[in-house]
């Protein structure tokens, strides 16, 4: 027999649990899935319960776990989501095994990644993400004696950069592309309310000497098989600073691979959801970053309204609604103030790379007039990551759009596309 | 258990690099020195993302290939090859 659930969640992030907590409080069958190898999405990545306290949102995660474990909600770690077979079933893999699972009603909560622009030398080792550069450090990474440039866009540069800072790193500097007198009264506001992306950094700022320069931005990175030194600019004049590590990313996107799998409606580049959370289709419900990039009081709040509204408690679902109108305008706004200055179209060279997997240029994709077309011609997203890196840049760089998503929608053994209706019998899967 | 937390050995391309069971795979590589496997045109390179997304973190891990670093956590007598 296959496994089946009334409610099943995909990405156990602070929207996830809150979903899945609150459908299994209300008395649903509820599974919540995630592909990493514990539960905590990324704001919550490495969190464990014996030292969440020294972390700042911390206390929220020992909430939610907490309430999560005295519900019977079954949590399956390690397990990535590839593809819809038929309406009702997802199939999933892990370690090479295939798993189909049923559900009545479907909560999509996977978040969010960076977006990554190509620049000369981003392509050196050293050269990471912000986020990435964070988790890689929330994974044990010793950052002690190494001196890091933060650079690109977004709340997400101070946190990483006080976080980073206060695990042993010297910051040479925080470049942020958008202009200051866009951020002035947001970041006031921004630093004012607790619980936004930004929550992490304000303990630490106070104690973080670096610049934060807003309105500049790396051109280019450079070294001898790692990066050695990065180059600035404020647009005018251009300086080098020498560094370990470069850790640059251009804020979030939504990793809307599997709500395009399922047809979902994308407008604007977020998941199309009414107030109850619920997508263009039938039983589909996203939450948190996929509906506008909040951080973690909007993913909790949306996360609460969709288990609510997926056990049948509407009109509990719906007091929370003025609330959620609060964060999705935060949301808003932190897209207007954080939005990419045009003159980062330029920073690629014609033989920067711009598909990494594949290794197309710049160059290459001049004069295509869609991703599908690029793709077909030139390989430009075909690789490993599947156009999960160049996809964003390219959106931006080109303005393609990305098309449908196809499955599997993550690389995954060619045994278990076709996972046999039984692949969710547990006995079968011990054999 | 309790020698585990306090740090315990794996390789990585034969080199070894003390760790606990709260590092990440990715992590131990970095800290090992060792290079991450090279791209498809032979150049060099290191993790990007951080969190399943690049791919650009995968090496071979106790002899299966292409595992993501990022993803997995170290355990005792865990050899690593990078790709």
């Amino acid at each position: 027999m296959r496994a089946a659930f009334d409610v099943v969640l995909v990405g156990a992030g602070p929207g996830g649990i809150a979903a899945a907590t609150v459908a299994a409080e209300a008395g649903r069958h509820v599974c919540l899935i995630d592909n990493n190898a514990a539960p905590g999405g990324q704001i919550w990545r490495g969190f464990r319960t014996e030292t969440a306290r020294e972390h700042p949102h911390g206390s929220r995660f020992l909430e939610w776990t907490a309430r999560l474990k005295r519900t019977k909600c079954e949590v399956w770690v390690g397990w990535q989501a590839i593809d819809r077979p038929a309406p009702g079933l997802l199939r999933l893999e892990r370690d090479g095994q295939g798993r189909d699972i049923g559900f009545d009603r479907l909560i999509v909560a996977t978040g969010a990644r960076e977006r990554f622009l190509p620049f000369p030398g981003w392509t050196l080792p050293g050269v990471m993400g912000a986020g990435g550069l964070q988790a890689l450090v929330k994974g044990g990474l010793d950052p002690r004696g190494k001196r890091v440039v933060v650079a690109g866009s977004g709340p997400l540069l101070l946190a990483v950069a006080a976080a980073i800072d206060s695990a042993g790193a010297t910051i040479e500097g925080i470049y942020e592309q958008a202009l200051l007198p866009r951020l002035a009264g947001f970041a006031v506001a921004l630093l004012g309310h607790p619980g936004k992306l930004v929550e992490g950094a304000r303990y630490r700022l106070k104690t973080l000497s670096a610049p934060y320069r807003t309105g500049s931005w790396v051109v280019r990175a450079e070294g001898k098989g790692l990066v050695e030194q990065v180059t600035v600019t404020d647009g005018r004049r251009q300086w080098a600073v020498a560094c370990d590590w470069l850790a640059c990313g251009f804020h979030l996107v939504p990793n809307l691979e599997l709500p395009r799998l399922l047809g979902c409606r994308i407008t604007g580049g977020y998941v199309q959801v009414d107030e109850r959370q619920q997508t263009s289709v039938e039983g589909v419900a996203c939450v948190g970053e996929l509906s506008g990039i909040g951080g973690l009081d909007k993913a909790l709040l949306e996360g609460k309204i969709a288990g609510l509204a997926s056990a049948g408690r509407e009109a509990e679902a719906r007091d929370l609604a003025p609330q959620r109108q609060r964060l999705q305008q935060f949301a808003r706004r932190l897209d207007r103030a954080f939005a990419l200055r045009p003159a980062l179209r330029r920073l690629a060279a014609p033989e920067t790379l711009v598909c990494r997997c594949e290794g197309v240029t710049h160059g290459a994709l001049e004069g295509y007039a869609s991703w599908r077309e690029a793709k077909l011609h030139t390989r430009c997203g075909m690789g490993p990551c599947q156009g999960r890196v160049c996809g964003s840049a390219t959106d931006f760089l080109f303005g393609w759009e990305a098309a449908g998503a196809r499955p599997p929608i993550y690389p995954a053994p060619v045994s278990t596309l076709s996972a046999e209706a039984d692949a969710g019998d547990p006995a079968h899967h011990r054999r | 258990m309790r020698g585990m937390s306090e740090g315990f050995f794996i390789t990585v391309n034969g080199k070894p690099v003390r760790v606990t069971t709260t590092t990440s795979v990715v992590a131990a590589v970095m800290m090992s020195g060792e290079p991450f496997g090279t791209s498809v045109h032979d150049e060099a390179r290191g993790p990007l993302c951080g969190m399943g997304i690049c791919m650009e973190c995968r090496a071979t891990v106790n002899g299966v290939q292409h595992r993501q670093c990022c993803r997995l956590f170290c355990e005792p007598e865990m050899e690593v090859v990078t790709e």
